[in-house]
């Protein structure tokens, strides 16, 4: 923080405190043995252990995690397969209107993201619940690994792919030999926003999530809406630790591709 | 060469094409569909009617202003910290500390703010401290606002963050050169080139404050009623979905609008992804 005057790192701190403030909060009474988030009368790990102990909450974990997992990794084949597509039009016109199409579920909000597939899922007769649940999730991820994907496609360029088709390359050999270890940094990129998007949704999920059916979000809200109880505390400490833990994987394998990218696109 | 190229191309448009047709042309068409049925599935134009009384009217303005100020104080903060970051060492270390609470469960730092806002929470307890005494923070418009732009502040950071990185600095230096003051080189300089990042911002938060409505039942404690909690309501408790629709559509209309009003959102967001 050389450049900064002393104002503006203040100012920088100050953003950053007021950011983090409320998961310090919330971990911070997650030891709290007084049951409050008022007065912390003692350290303890009553909070994790019930968390543990809470079967229904580690199904609903479980859920979410299966969620997210099954919806990116779906989302991250139908988007590549798109972005591929896209790109393969030569026509300008029908490539944006396609890119268009694409951007709709992205700006659109998540409420009306959320009541329309409640509407389409009740019209074509599916049972509101995981299918609803899993269906939704990989349609809003999608769009989002395309846009991923398609700007290092158009890096790549078309020689490579002249190359090994005047090699004696056939389509298939092309696809997995050459252009998929090309975009491999876009696919990975696509498929852990696919991952954080699922993991963090919450409003589509509230809409199409049915009665017996739940995932974190919508458990957290109703119990939020109930009152407060530490164990909810104490579950978002994991979970801020397996963020941490998502990121920071996150970050080195972005960064071991840029390098390796570098380096001549052989990882 | 060219036949086999266009023979594969069909293959992979399949998947997209269906995902396309399913996720987002039949969903819009069907929001549009269902604004037209009364609460029995009969035709009717009653819903267009009803948004047009003032408690709709009502609604749709404060849904605007709430979505307003929330962008403005969201830019506000945001344009510095977005600034101060740009000059830092390891900026994309910071950057990434920036984003890291936003891929934090939503519900579970409102959940904080709870916490943090209740009568005997943090906040009080500060404001005690400082001699103002105990006051209502929880279920006000200051909190609602507030908790909104904390969860906003990263969306709005990271593309005007991009749009100052690409600013060329020698721009800043000449202007510095000929004698304009650092306020007048910001206003005439920095500014306008990195308007493309402030618009993008403005867009990525404007258009979910307008439909928030999670934030608006815990934090507001449903004194704050936006587009969002109406469609919201209309579809999970009192089961008109019609009327529902049919905010969805104003709503729809609205998106477009601001959209086309501050230009494309796709170089906005894949600017962002590139980091």
């Amino acid at each position: 923080m050389q450049t900064n005057g002393k104002l503006g790192s203040v100012y920088l701190f100050l953003v950053f405190a007021v950011l983090y403030a409320p998961i310090v909060y919330l971990i911070y009474y997650s030891f709290n043995s007084g049951g409050t988030m008022r007065e912390f009368e003692g350290f303890t790990l009553e909070w994790y252990q019930e968390v543990f102990a809470d079967t229904r909450l580690l199904i609903i974990v479980l859920n979410t995690f299966v969620i997210a997992l099954l919806s990116s990794v779906i989302s991250t084949i139908i988007g590549v397969a798109g972005a591929i597509a896209i790109d393969k039009v030569r026509r300008r016109r029908t490539q944006n209107t396609l890119l268009s199409l694409n951007n709709v579920l992205i700006v659109s909000p998540d409420v009306i993201i959320g009541a329309s597939f409640l509407i389409l899922f009740t019209m074509i007769g599916i049972k509101l619940g995981f299918t609803s649940v899993l269906l939704s999730h990989i349609a809003f991820s999608v769009p989002i690994v395309v846009l991923m994907v398609l700007p290092k496609l158009r890096e790549m360029s078309s020689t490579l792919i002249d190359a090994a088709a005047d090699l004696g390359a056939g389509t298939w050999q092309v696809l997995t030999k050459v252009v998929l270890p090309f975009i491999k940094p876009g696919i990975f990129a696509g498929f852990f926003m696919a991952l954080t998007y699922s993991l963090d949704d919450f409003a589509v999920t509230f809409f199409v999530t049915g009665s017996g059916f739940s995932t974190l979000s919508v458990e957290i809200y109703s119990r939020a809406r109930q009152g407060v109880s530490l164990s909810i505390n104490a579950l978002s400490a994991l979970l801020f630790l397996l963020t941490v833990a998502l990121v920071v994987g996150y970050y080195f394998i972005s960064q071991r591709n840029s390098r390796s990218a570098e380096r001549g696109m052989r990882p | 060469m060219r036949a086999d190229a266009s023979g594969t191309r069909n293959l992979y448009l399949v998947p997209y094409l269906l995902w396309i047709v399913l996720f987002v042309v039949a969903p819009i068409v069907l929001i549009v569909y269902y604004s037209f049925l009364d609460v029995e599935g009969g035709f009717t134009f009653a819903n267009y009617v009803k948004f047009f009384t003032p408690v709709y009217m009502k609604m749709t303005f404060s849904s605007f202003w709430y979505a307003l100020l929330i962008t403005v104080f969201s830019l506000l903060v945001a344009y510095p910290a977005a600034y101060l970051l740009t000059r830092t060492r390891h900026k994309q270390l910071w950057l990434l500390l920036i984003i890291l609470p936003s891929w934090i469960n939503l519900l579970l730092k409102t959940y904080a703010f709870i916490g943090l806002f209740g009568t005997y929470g943090f906040a009080n307890a500060l404001l005690e401290l400082t001699g103002i005494g105990r006051t209502q923070i929880l279920f006000t418009d200051f909190s609602f606002v507030f908790v909104s732009v904390y969860i906003f502040i990263p969306f709005m950071i990271l593309p005007i963050f991009n749009a100052i990185e690409e600013l060329n600095p020698s721009l800043v230096y000449a202007a510095r050169d000929l004698g304009a003051s650092p306020w007048l080189t910001f206003r005439r300089v920095i500014f306008p080139l990195t308007l493309d990042g402030v618009k993008a911002g403005c867009q990525a938060v404007f258009i979910p404050a307008l439909s928030l409505f999670m934030i608006t039942r815990l934090i507001a404690g449903n004194r704050v009623i936006t587009l969002g909690t109406a469609i919201e309501q209309h579809f999970l408790v009192t089961q008109d979905w019609g009327m529902g629709a049919t905010i969805a559509v104003f709503l729809i209309i609205a998106m477009a609008a601001i959209m086309v009003l501050t230009g494309t959102k796709r170089k906005a967001v894949r600017d962002a992804n590139k980091r």
